[in-house]
């Protein structure tokens, strides 16, 4: 198992104690594309926060890779971060201020690849998410699609073991939704990358092979949708 | 570290203004602190120029009056310096510590040349006064021992007053002036070289002179004396045993104390020769250069920490500013930097990033600083260094090189880079402190 999480607990201790994650047991294969769905208040940007390293959990044990990741320090967890997980944000969380081509770049450089090394893998990879031509534009030059494309290249040129989606699509407008997904589903199936997608809709659930439903901090149903047909909608349409 | 410095720069020239105006303050505060200390060393190279010429560890006597009733003589008496304080000197009694003794003799003379006339004083001199006193010749010779045994009628004139002599303009009595030693411009300006008079015959006392050497003037020496052999003059001018005063070089009195006990000591012996009190400080006159300069040096070390530390308060608001404008860098950035982190930048590197921006705003600008306050340094040398004023018939320097040196600019650079990082210090702890999902949320 590539991710295991094995009875993880969260309380958040604001005031009034808030028990948001009550046992969580979830496991997640190699080369799998998952969805966490759940409503807001359900645990799922939790979790994901705890998946992804940003925040740390109480109890319980989380395993990435068979390592243990618990009581890191800020240093390591920014190394396991930037070596083992990419992000693909929802507002895209791009650097204003520089390029696409330099934001690609940028874990390369938490890296200590050399310049022209990382210059020419940030290429490599923008290239292929067709947007070569767009790599010395800012971010507020593109467009919200672009601007995920650009985001998703980030994620993917450290190689990372999973990509971590927060509502990737939750920005965008329908068609450039569906893009989006069958972007992420095209690099699961040709690339093999592990991708969990966090999100609400369902339509954008249903682009994935496995759903985990998570409701009020406890994981309900786990749904094989490898059919792609949970949407309400019917399938590959995403719900706007 | 190119890396580094694109970061740095494109952060600057996003915030040009309140970047430019936050560096203003430092580069004020370098430039008071430069200046400061420009103009402190001018001032203390003019006062350490009238010490300048003289060797460090003379003593020059000089009598005066008693001050006490000894020995049945009552307090008031003038005392005259002889040939017997010069034997005591040099005698057994001090051979410990003294070295070379020289006696002056002199008077009013007229020196002339020519149609032409200066009023001045003639010092009968030794050879070794040249180095007690440090003149400079610049043309001839100074007076040697052939000169003391044969008695010779031979001057050394300041050039000044040769060119005075040659019909040229000196640089005597014209006041507050622009500082031109060897010649000068106005007045009947004709240019004259002093070195002309060399070898050439002045008249002094009714007598023929050889000119054999012209000394530098400056602001700061009497420009109406001119030396003469010991002998001659002691001859010409009819003086006997008296002296005027006596100087000497010792050795082996390293310190404060020791000096003391040693004037202590000669001033007794001296005394009691002219029989005056041997506690009287009034009968005789000792100017201790050594110690002096022992003085002056912790005078001068005094005043320039006093003003490093005016300086470096002034640099404390442009300091506090920097400070202050990476604090609201920080809490603008918080965003970025939590993007940042969740991609894999360590604390470390955030730190990093506002230490170096802060470093770079205030070593960039603290060097415009510096080197406009090297720049005033130099203007403040052409103008207020270039004049001297005129206090008691003696021209007095204001400001002698007013410069900072090569280790000032040093310090001056420590102290922005240590400056630049406890600026930075706070706001980057602040920065790397953060945590990534609160950074995210930030806006």
């Amino acid at each position: 198992m590539l991710i295991e999480l094995k009875d993880v607990n969260k309380t958040y201790n604001n005031g009034q104690p808030l028990h948001v994650l009550k046992g969580i047991n979830l496991s997640i294969d190699k080369g799998e594309f998952v969805s966490i769905m759940g409503a807001s208040g359900s645990g799922k940007s939790t979790l994901l926060n705890i998946l992804g390293i940003l925040d740390n959990y109480d109890t319980g044990e989380y395993y990435i890779d068979g390592k243990l990741i618990k009581g890191l320090t800020e240093k390591q967890a920014a190394s396991y971060r930037n070596s083992m997980i990419g992000f693909i944000f929802q507002s895209f969380n791009l650097i204003g201020f520089k390029t696409a081509v330099e934001n690609v770049e940028l874990p390369l450089f938490y890296q200590g690849v050399s310049r022209s090394k990382r210059h020419q893998m940030a290429m490599e990879f923008l290239d292929r998410l067709g947007l070569a031509d767009w790599a010395g534009h800012y971010p507020n030059e593109m467009s919200g699609g672009q601007k995920q494309r650009v985001a998703i290249a980030r994620a993917l040129i450290t190689n990372p073991k999973i990509i971590l989606a927060d509502e990737p699509t939750g920005a965008l407008d329908s068609k450039t939704s569906e893009e989006v997904m069958q972007l992420l589903g095209r690099l699961n199936r040709e690339d093999g990358v592990t991708i969990i997608v966090v999100t609400h809709e369902s339509g954008v659930a249903n682009c994935t092979d496995k759903i985990v439903h998570i409701k009020d901090g406890i994981i309900g149903r786990i749904e094989d949708n490898r059919e792609h047909r949970s949407s309400m909608f019917g399938a590959s349409t995403i719900m706007k | 570290m190119k890396d580094l410095f694109t970061e740095i720069w494109e952060s600057i020239r996003r915030n040009k203004l309140r970047t430019c105006l936050t560096g203003f303050a430092v580069s004020w505060g370098i430039f008071m602190l430069i200046v400061l200390l420009g103009a402190g060393n001018g001032l203390m190279n003019a006062f350490m120029r009238g010490g300048d010429g003289i060797a460090t560890n003379t003593i020059k006597v000089y009598p005066g009056r008693t001050s006490k009733p000894y020995d049945g003589l009552k307090e008031g008496r003038r005392i005259e310096l002889d040939d017997r304080d010069v034997n005591l000197t040099a005698g057994k009694l001090f051979s410990q510590y003294v070295d070379d003794v020289v006696a002056t003799v002199g008077a009013n003379a007229q020196v002339s040349y020519g149609t032409k006339y200066v009023s001045g004083y003639i010092e009968g001199n030794y050879p070794s006064r040249k180095d007690i006193d440090r003149i400079e010749v610049t043309f001839g010779r100074f007076i040697n021992n052939k000169d003391i045994t044969d008695s010779r009628k031979v001057v050394v004139l300041p050039a000044s007053m040769a060119e005075n002599l040659l019909g040229g303009t000196g640089t005597k009595n014209t006041g507050a002036q622009m500082g031109s030693i060897h010649l000068g411009s106005e007045g009947d300006g004709k240019k004259v070289d002093p070195a002309d008079l060399l070898g050439k015959y002045v008249k002094i006392n009714g007598f023929a002179w050889q000119v054999v050497g012209i000394t530098k003037s400056d602001m700061t020496r009497n420009d109406n004396l001119f030396y003469a052999p010991y002998t001659t003059v002691k001859t010409v001018y009819a003086k006997g045993k008296a002296i005027d005063d006596l100087a000497f070089t010792f050795h082996g009195l390293e310190t404060e104390k020791d000096n003391e006990a040693f004037e202590k000591e000669y001033r007794a012996a001296l005394n009691l020769s002219h029989r005056a009190a041997p506690d009287d400080e009034r009968a005789i006159w000792l100017w201790n250069r050594f110690t002096q300069n022992l003085q002056m040096n912790k005078g001068t070390r005094i005043l320039s920490i006093a003003l490093w530390i005016i300086g470096l308060f002034t640099l404390l608001g442009g300091i506090v500013g920097v400070s202050n404008i990476m604090l609201i860098t920080v809490k603008e950035r918080t965003h970025e930097f939590g993007i940042r982190k969740a991609i894999g930048a360590s604390p470390w590197s955030i730190t990093k990033l506002i230490m170096a921006e802060s470093v770079c705003i205030t070593a960039v600008f603290g060097y415009i600083g510096m080197f406009l306050g090297m720049l005033a340094c130099e203007l403040l040398d052409k103008t207020v260094g270039q004049s001297s004023v005129s206090i008691m018939d003696e021209q007095v320097a204001m400001l002698v090189n007013p410069s900072v040196g090569l280790d000032v600019a040093i310090e001056a650079t420590l102290v922005l880079i240590i400056a630049g990082s406890i600026a930075g210090f706070f706001p980057a702890r602040k920065a790397s402190m953060v945590r990534p999902i609160e950074a995210l949320r930030a806006e």
